[in-house]
């Protein structure tokens, strides 16, 4: 549901105590928000929420304004706020990498973190790589080597493999232990995701046709 | 009667080719919509309130708090008070709210009094069970005399435990009222059954629910039915007068829905001096929750074993019942009777290739096996590379190869479809089928683009929704031969069609012509022909459609297959940790239609076989009656690091191929457990009697397992 078809659905505005406050307030309208909630832990600090809070972040290279509870994961408010639904809720605990999306381009699990601390940030989803018309390498090389099946732990892979070959380029057996072994996949496409990140002892992809 | 077949090898232009699956594109971009990423407007969010004891009365409910919140819009108690509950993370109470969270601080807020009541959770013990249901033993020939005069006896107890589906797109749906109607946006096996089942228990007339399901995120043979949850989505909808979403968390997921029965069994097996087997004697138990569980088909593939004796015994447990999980009984009866096998060769001190291939008389198709296991052992290198079974602590790191035989049935299902030729020459079937991950829309795709020699961008094939004719639901491996074969009959007759309009035209029969290369022709004068959109033309202002159907004429599937499947692990001594390092699958399927996409399922079935075979188990708390581990932390899936070389071989030719379409979704998953098995057996010199096969179990089995088994 997005943001407008919702409505009313976070009417509290930014709920700001403490002695900062309207400081506070000002500079977190937009972008810093995450750098005022990550300052919080310091003694007399403002308290953010537990009402709505006003970010701004860029996803998918798009400027996204919301308002939202801190409790809220980077996930949640992905899929339920923004209608960005490329990342999937497959684990919600950090263990299966089905929520992966690049975060300033860096793999981050999005079930665990607060939508409020990557505000000012630019998320990248498994959609801003691109679409089915443009594909992005890697979503070719999953699509021709068969690397996905019911295709929900799909976007994830495809994200950490995205930060993995940008990483290296030629990755070694410890290289996508790193950057794949946080990703499970339960209809069994291993094979096809091996072909496409390459490593020792595969011969690479599989023709199409 | 019209002639309803395959076309010959050499005249396929897409059945038994390697296309990429057709919705890969928007699966990899993440485009692909799947029914819990619907967002229609006004959506509101469900949460489930489930029952923290395994075995409880509700003796009162309040829910004031959480009604009273503000963004809750209804409440809805599933269970009320003097409901009994069977089993922790049963549904007690749910609630419908403007966000997810609102929804879980209400689901939190509602206030239950239970009385707990004894439960049971640990089936293995059977002798404390409370509830234990054992069944009529079973003889076949004369056992007692068998065993008396066998060279060779093993007798051995062994298991394995329930497990999950866990599906990585939990249950679920979004459902959504206009007016009286409702459609739901289901995560379901079962697109063309699911809407009668909402309809009954809902009251309301089958015709007026709608079930789309575009694209699921994984079955396995859990997602046939609305279940409660689907009920209460809709109740939740209803009253609230908004769409309402309602998934499982993980917990949930791994707790209630869905698990494949556990299967322990003491065996003793006799072979003569030949080695042939000629005695069987299995006291079997396990459970599926509180239903408990029947009996596996035992002995597993050698089922014309002479002189058999047959107990089970069925132990309810205070857990969710199970579902049928990938190839139902399958994998346990396989591992069961395969382990039994290998430890007999041991004993008879023959390399087990050559035991199962004496006896492959007791099978039912003991020439695709014999075929399977000389491909599989050359794949192998297992002549030169096969050692005996020995107990040795020279190498902290053993390495040992196993073998394990299974099949399935794989028949067609019922299934309907429409096939409609437009003038403008595009083509189309609609069906009210499902693609579970399997490839289903694919293969559809091609059958269509074979009978009318088009290619695949030149088709178009519409699934997913219960208003197409009705198709069956996927299990049991039943797909592929119910969709290709109607989906065949209805292009083929539509096609016929065709040509009648186009003959004059050519001014030949209708049956002299041909559609291929995307024209119509003259069989051998292609240039007396047409371009297939100016053929299509010629059906004047309305298309052409046909019905298919399967059951139907002609010989497009059969069923019954085998399959072989060959491991090698590493073990380490010290620490009991088991690598798999490579797995072998040679497997038959009938006529392939897409190759790729039958590897793919292969190999899917050798990865998942890996999890089941190395690390997944439910792990219910005798205490709390919880299960531990209903988390992906604590249930661990294979990761891509854990499965080893996978190779496949897929039998083809005249021999296969003229069998017609078989399933394939079951068949591979079913003997990885007992090749790993064997396997580690065959690196560590004992048997480890249970499934999964973790550093603890390996360790016990070499502490006490003394002399080679």
């Amino acid at each position: 549901m997005s943001d407008d078809a919702k409505g009313s659905g976070l009417s509290r505005r930014s709920f700001l105590r403490g002695g900062a406050a309207g400081a506070l307030a000002a500079s977190l309208l937009p972008e810093d928000a995450a750098a005022a909630v990550a300052e919080n832990d310091a003694e007399g600090a403002p308290t953010v929420g537990p009402g709505a809070v006003e970010i701004e972040l860029e996803v998918n290279g798009v400027a996204r304004r919301l308002e939202v509870e801190p409790r809220v994961t980077l996930l949640d408010g992905l899929r339920d706020r923004l209608d960005v639904t490329g990342p999937k809720r497959v684990c919600d605990r950090g263990t299966c990498g089905a929520c992966t999306v690049l975060e300033d381009g860096r793999p981050v699990y999005a079930c665990c973190r607060l939508m409020i601390e990557s505000a000012g940030r630019s998320i990248t989803t498994v959609e801003g790589l691109g679409s089915p018309d443009a594909m992005h390498d890697v979503q070719q090389a999953f699509v021709e080597n068969d690397a996905q099946q019911c295709g929900y732990c799909t976007p994830g892979f495809v994200v950490a493999t995205v930060a993995l070959l940008a990483r290296s380029p030629a990755p070694t057996e410890q290289d996508i232990e790193a950057g794949l072994g946080g990703n499970f996949c339960r209809c069994g496409t291993y094979k096809g995701i091996r072909a496409v990140v390459g490593g020792p002892g595969e011969p690479g992809g599989d023709s199409v046709g | 009667m019209a002639d309803y077949s395959w076309p010959e090898a050499d005249r396929r232009g897409q059945i038994g080719h390697r296309p990429a699956r057709l919705d890969g594109p928007v699966k990899s971009t993440g485009f692909a919509r799947y029914p819990s990423d619907q967002n229609p407007p006004g959506l509101l969010a469900a949460k489930i309130l489930t029952c923290p004891h395994a075995h409880a009365r509700i003796l009162g409910m309040d829910t004031s708090a959480a009604e009273a919140l503000p963004g809750v819009r209804v409440v809805h108690v599933i269970q009320g008070e003097g409901s009994e509950i069977q089993w922790a993370g049963d549904e007690v109470a749910a609630v419908a709210a403007e966000t997810e969270d609102i929804a879980r601080d209400a689901v939190r807020a509602i206030r239950v009094e239970y009385e707990v009541l004894p439960h049971f959770v640990t089936e293995e013990h059977r002798d404390r069970a409370p509830a234990a249901q054992p069944g009529s033993e079973r003889t076949d020939g004369d056992p007692d005399a068998a065993f008396a005069s066998a060279h060779r006896i093993v007798e051995q107890t062994l298991g394995m435990p329930q497990m999950a589906h866990m599906c990585l797109e939990p249950h679920g749906q979004v459902a959504g009222w206009d007016g009286d109607e409702l459609e739901v946006h289901a995560s379901t096996q079962a697109v063309s059954t699911l809407g009668g089942q909402f309809a009954s228990e809902l009251g309301i007339p089958a015709t007026q629910v709608r079930i789309r399901t575009e694209y699921m995120g994984g079955g396995f043979g859990s997602k046939f039915s609305p279940d409660r949850w689907g009920i209460v989505g809709a109740e939740l909808a209803r009253k609230a007068g908004a769409p309402v979403k309602l998934f499982l968390d993980r917990d949930q997921e791994v707790a209630v829905a869905g698990s494949r029965p556990s299967a322990f069994a003491r065996i003793r097996v006799g072979a003569d001096e030949q080695g042939k087997l000629v005695a069987w004697d299995s006291d079997s138990w396990g459970s599926g929750g509180l239903p408990g569980t029947g009996q596996t088909p035992l002995p597993y593939v050698f089922s014309r074993l002479p002189n058999r004796r047959l107990r089970h015994t069925s132990v309810p447990t205070n857990l969710a019942g199970s579902r049928a999980w990938r190839a139902p009984n399958h994998p346990q009866a396989c591992f069961l009777t395969m382990a039994c096998l290998d430890d007999l060769a041991n004993e008879l001190d023959l390399d087990p290739i050559d035991f199962l291939d004496r006896n492959l008389d007791l099978t039912g198709r003991a020439d695709v096996y014999r075929e399977e296991l000389g491909i599989a052992a050359e794949m192998a290198g297992w002549k030169e590379r096969w050692q005996p079974r020995k107990r040795s602590r020279e190498r902290a790191l053993q390495r040992g190869m196993g073998v394990s035989i299974h099949t399935w049935g794989g028949r067609g299902h019922s299934s309907n479809c429409d096939v409609t030729v437009h003038p403008d020459g595009a083509v189309e079937v609609r069906i009210g089928s499902q693609d579970i991950g399997t490839g289903t829309r694919t293969v559809v795709a091609q059958v269509l683009a074979e009978t009318f020699g088009l290619e695949l961008h030149q088709v178009h094939v519409s699934m997913g929704d219960n208003r197409f004719p009705q198709s069956g639901p996927s299990g049991g491996s039943s797909t592929v031969g119910g969709v290709s074969a109607s989906t065949r009959r209805a292009a083929q007759d539509a096609l016929r069609e065709v040509l009648a309009r186009v003959a004059p035209r050519l001014e030949a029969e209708p049956e002299e012509l041909k559609a291929a290369g995307g024209r119509v022709y003259v069989e051998g004068e292609p240039s007396r022909g047409m371009s297939w959109p100016e053929a299509a033309a010629q059906i004047g202002g309305a298309p052409v459609s046909a019905r298919g159907r399967n059951p139907g004429p002609g010989r497009l599937i059969s069923s019954g297959v085998g399959g072989v499947q060959i491991a090698e692990v590493e073990v380490d001594m010290d620490t009991g940790v088991v690598r798999v390092e490579r797995m072998i699958a040679v497997q038959d399927c009938g006529l392939i239609i897409n190759r790729r996409l039958a590897e793919s399922q292969v190999y899917g079935g050798l990865i998942m076989g890996v999890g089941y075979a190395l690390f997944e188990e439910w792990i219910p708390d005798p205490v709390t009656g919880r299960l531990l581990n209903a988390d992906m932390e604590f249930y661990k899936l294979a990761g891509l690091v854990d499965v080893g070389s996978l190779e496949v071989h897929m039998m083809t030719g005249p021999a296969y191929d003229g069998r017609g379409v078989i399933g394939l979704g079951e068949p591979p998953v079913i003997s990885p457990g007992a090749a790993i098995s064997n396997a580690v057996a065959n690196a560590i010199g004992v048997r480890v009697p249970y499934l999964p096969l973790t550093p603890d179990r390996v360790l016990d089995a070499l502490a006490g397992g003394g002399e080679a088994a």
